[in-house]
């Protein structure tokens, strides 16, 4: 009779963490691919843009928040808020950006902006419901600041899915990035070319489900 | 001049995250590297980053950090040892590097070792 009681208010339950408004958040440090994916995600189920992708470190400045995006895979479905949040960095020096042939005014002004970014993404962590952790696979994955973010969503117990971007380049190693963070799950992608991008979806979904 | 200043982890177990952050950024901003023979909690790192952001202008252009954790796969005998060390001496695993960005140009950092690669 208590274990009828319990599966029926686990099936409702179930219902409504399915029916959930997810918020979904990308994170990661700055030229990671964390705008590609988001754009990737929203033209494959929005057919739009997210946000302007650029060499320039540090292009995306300001949280941009895609609403009710709607991911199906293997005859599931999720709904969410999609957070595409600025690269996060431990230093900001506007004569960077000097090299991309950037004026020094737009340079400080950059990094300027920059600077608040950081703050703001640092901010959002609290109210995410999952993150993507977004890296670079061609580059060390020992990076402080994966290591800070991470650590981070471990302290406030949000799911965390890595995804190593950037596969279709020569110096790719995902088994470097698996194991860097061997308790997370890795998925390796190419947002710019979609490669292996039906995986990381059915990662997304497991990952809510969690 | 170099400076490297050591400060013993039971010199800022005590404080809280913005007493810590302000004592590591005062040294830092005087362009010493320091190094913590202990970790700072991912919650204080994520602090000093947001911290570091607020104070960049035109001298100080932000920081590099790496922290090393000491392998974890340990025997139940060095796990205590381990907690036993931390009450008597207040030092947390681990050991932290942080020097300000104009000085140090990179911090690699692998499972088990740090480069510290300073500008010329």
């Amino acid at each position: 009779m208590l274990k009828g009681l319990k599966d029926f208010l686990n099936s409702i339950t179930a219902i409504f963490k399915q029916k959930r408004h997810w918020k979904i958040g990308l994170y990661g440090p700055p030229n990671s691919g964390k705008t590609s994916l988001a754009n990737r995600i929203c033209q494959d189920w929005l057919g739009e843009d997210m946000g302007s992708v650029s060499k320039v470190p540090h292009e995306t400045r300001e949280i941009n928040v895609k609403e009710k995006v709607i991911v199906k895979s293997k005859g599931k479905q999720i709904s969410f808020n999609l957070i595409d949040t600025p690269g996060i960095a431990t230093k900001i020096d506007y004569e960077d950006f000097l090299k991309f042939n950037m004026n020094s005014r737009d340079a400080k002004k950059r990094a300027k902006e920059a600077t608040k970014g950081v703050i703001d993404a640092i901010k959002w962590l609290d109210s995410m419901d999952c993150v993507l952790v977004v890296l670079d696979s061609t580059q060390n994955p020992y990076s402080q600041v994966n290591i800070t973010i991470i650590g981070n969503l471990a302290a406030r117990d949000i799911p965390v899915l890595i995804v190593a971007n950037k596969t279709d380049l020569r110096k790719s190693d995902i088994k470097k990035v698996t194991n860097a963070f061997p308790q997370y799950p890795v998925i390796g992608i190419s947002a710019e070319k979609g490669h292996n991008i039906e995986d990381f979806y059915s990662e997304v979904l497991k990952l809510v489900r969690r | 001049m170099l400076t490297l200043q050591y400060i013993p982890y039971r010199e800022i177990m005590n404080l809280d995250t913005e007493g810590k952050i302000k004592k590591i950024l005062k040294s830092v901003k005087e362009n010493k590297i320091i190094l913590i023979d202990g970790r700072l909690d991912p919650i204080e790192e994520s602090a000093l980053i947001q911290k570091t952001m607020e104070s960049i202008d035109k001298r100080f252009k932000g920081i590099e950090i790496a922290g090393i954790i000491p392998n974890n796969n340990k025997l139940l005998i060095d796990k205590i040892r381990k907690e036993v060390a931390r009450v008597i001496l207040g030092r947390d695993e681990g050991l932290t590097i942080i020097g300000p960005a104009t000085i140090v140009k990179e911090i690699k950092r692998n499972p088990n070792k740090i480069d510290l690669l300073l500008r010329k």
